[in-house]
């Protein structure tokens, strides 16, 4: 059973017409590797899924929900979707531990204690038990990340996206990120993960989708990064080399 | 040259009206205080209809905020006045002054919040829609401190010039600190003096101001506290 489908979907802004017709599914607990070039519309079609962008034409479907429907209570599917971005987007006035309680008390309505527990949990998985009352600017790039992504688990979501979450960090701290969502994908987490970084989707994703001008152009195993069939994703990646 | 060296400043008829001073003293204070808390209030509530997506509450908000900002506090609070009377209303001099403060200030205050709320990123906003939080919520949890973190120095001085401009009220005969200046150099014939010992008193009330101020803000602002980053 799928957890997330795109089918045909189209998205412009303005006269750009940056979505022509995507279309791709996601498994229960598969991990997809999201590529292809800047501008190729990586970000909108994920931004697409979370309905932070109305899309023209075609239809999403996420955990039974239907995206495209102008109806949908969105805090329902958001309720089911987790998402980091690049710039992590932690809240700078809260520590660590009340950006991640933030959610679950006031979206839920957990109590103190009960929401507290579950923060330790999710720092303690990725990492970062001791940092729960920092605040985010005591902490570097990728503990940031980290809690970010630690605040999205709290709200136990059925599917993360990411969209470059490393790409703002040198290697060093990218590794520590990646070390977190390897894990969080051998848990069985479903996953969409825009990404750069070519080695990682090769040893986690279970599907690459590679798009180029707005479509999904090649799309398969994550053996197709290593023996791609088309020229551009060929030429993609040996640009990435 | 030689009047200015004659000229002698006497001060004790009018430090002997102390207590009129300090009756006074007390009512600026209290309108100063209970107008910063209702501008406050109107003040974000406008700032937040202002940039709604719903167009009938950003425009009313609009009208308002222009309506204050372009006309005189002497004119508005004599329209408020007159106004309250000629509808029936019985309001005492004090509760009017109130009123026209109030509205006065949450206009100012408004534009400053909104300043403030359009300056946090549009990250922020995301990252709290995507965690399920509601509009409101945003405002409250994510949105509103940072906010006046940024703007609190001009917030600080919108309160300031409020507890100044509470003197225009003494057109309406409150008895604040300027109706008592009024009345004591009428009394004592001694009007430069009284101005001179007004004006003290008003220059006391603003260092006051400002530093409850900045006690509020290491209240209000732990972060600040806790790092000894400077407001
Ligand atoms: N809100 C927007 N308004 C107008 N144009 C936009 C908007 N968001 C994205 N675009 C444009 O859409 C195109 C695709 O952008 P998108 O961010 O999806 O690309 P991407 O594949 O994520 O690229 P990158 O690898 O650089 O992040 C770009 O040309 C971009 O300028
Ligand atoms: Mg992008």
């Amino acid at each position: 059973m799928p957890v997330v489908v795109l089918k045909d979907v189209k998205k412009s802004f303005g006269s750009l017409q940056v979505l022509r017709g995507v279309s791709f599914s996601v498994d229960k607990g598969d991990v997809v590797a999201l590529i292809g070039a800047s501008g190729s519309g990586k970000s909108t079609a994920l931004r697409c899924i979370d309905r932070l962008e109305t899309i023209d034409s075609g239809t999403i479907d996420v955990c039974g929900y239907s995206v495209s429907d102008p109806n949908l209570d969105l805090r329902r599917l958001r309720l089911d979707v987790g998402i980091v971005f690049q710039s992590y987007n932690l809240f700078p006035h809260l520590t660590v531990e009340e950006n991640i309680t933030l959610a679950p008390r006031s979206v839920k309505r957990m109590q103190k204690a009960e929401a507290s527990e579950i923060a330790r949990e999710v720092l303690a998985q990725v990492g970062l038990s001791d940092k729960a009352d920092n605040y985010p600017e005591q902490l570097s790039g990728g503990q940031q990340q980290r809690a970010a992504i630690a605040r999205s688990l709290a709200m136990q979501p059925k599917v993360m996206l990411f969209d470059e979450v490393t790409s703002a960090l040198d290697p060093k701290l990218t590794g520590e990120v990646l070390k977190v969502i390897e894990t969080l994908a051998a848990s069985g987490m479903t996953m969409i993960m825009v990404t750069h970084e070519m080695a990682f989707a090769r040893r986690v994703a279970d599907q690459v989708v590679y798009m180029h001008q707005g479509r999904v152009h090649e799309a398969g195993a994550a053996s197709i990064l290593t023996h791609p069939t088309t020229a551009e994703l060929s030429e993609f990646i040996s640009n990435d080399l | 040259m030689a009047r200015v060296l004659e000229m002698k400043l006497d001060f004790t008829a009018i430090l002997a009206r102390w207590q009129m001073l300090l009756d006074g003293m007390a009512l600026t204070i209290q309108l100063a205080v209970i107008t910063i808390l209702t501008g406050f209030l109107i003040g974000t509530a406008c700032a937040i209809a202002r940039r709604s997506k719903f167009r009938l509450p950003a425009t009313i908000a609009a009208v308002y905020v222009e309506l204050i900002r372009n006309t005189p506090f002497l004119v508005q609070i004599f329209v408020v006045y007159f106004g309250l009377s000629s509808l029936g209303f019985k309001f005492t001099a004090v509760t009017v002054a109130i009123i026209a403060l109030t509205i006065n200030v949450g206009a100012y205050t408004a534009e400053i919040m909104r300043a403030g709320f359009d300056s946090i990123h549009r990250g922020q906003w995301e990252a709290a829609e995507c965690l399920g939080l509601t509009r409101v919520q945003a405002y409250w949890h994510v949105a509103l401190l940072p906010a006046m973190e940024r703007i609190y120095p001009s917030l600080t001085s919108q309160f300031i010039l409020l507890m100044l401009a509470s003197s225009i009220t003494s057109q309406i005969s409150v008895e604040e600190l300027t109706a008592a200046a009024n009345f004591i150099q009428s009394e004592t014939y001694r009007p430069l003096e009284t101005y001179i010992v007004i004006a003290i008193i008003y220059l006391a009330l603003s260092l006051a101001l400002r530093l409850a101020f900045w006690l509020l803000g290491m209240l209000i602002f732990p972060r600040r506290r806790r790092l000894g980053t400077n407001l």
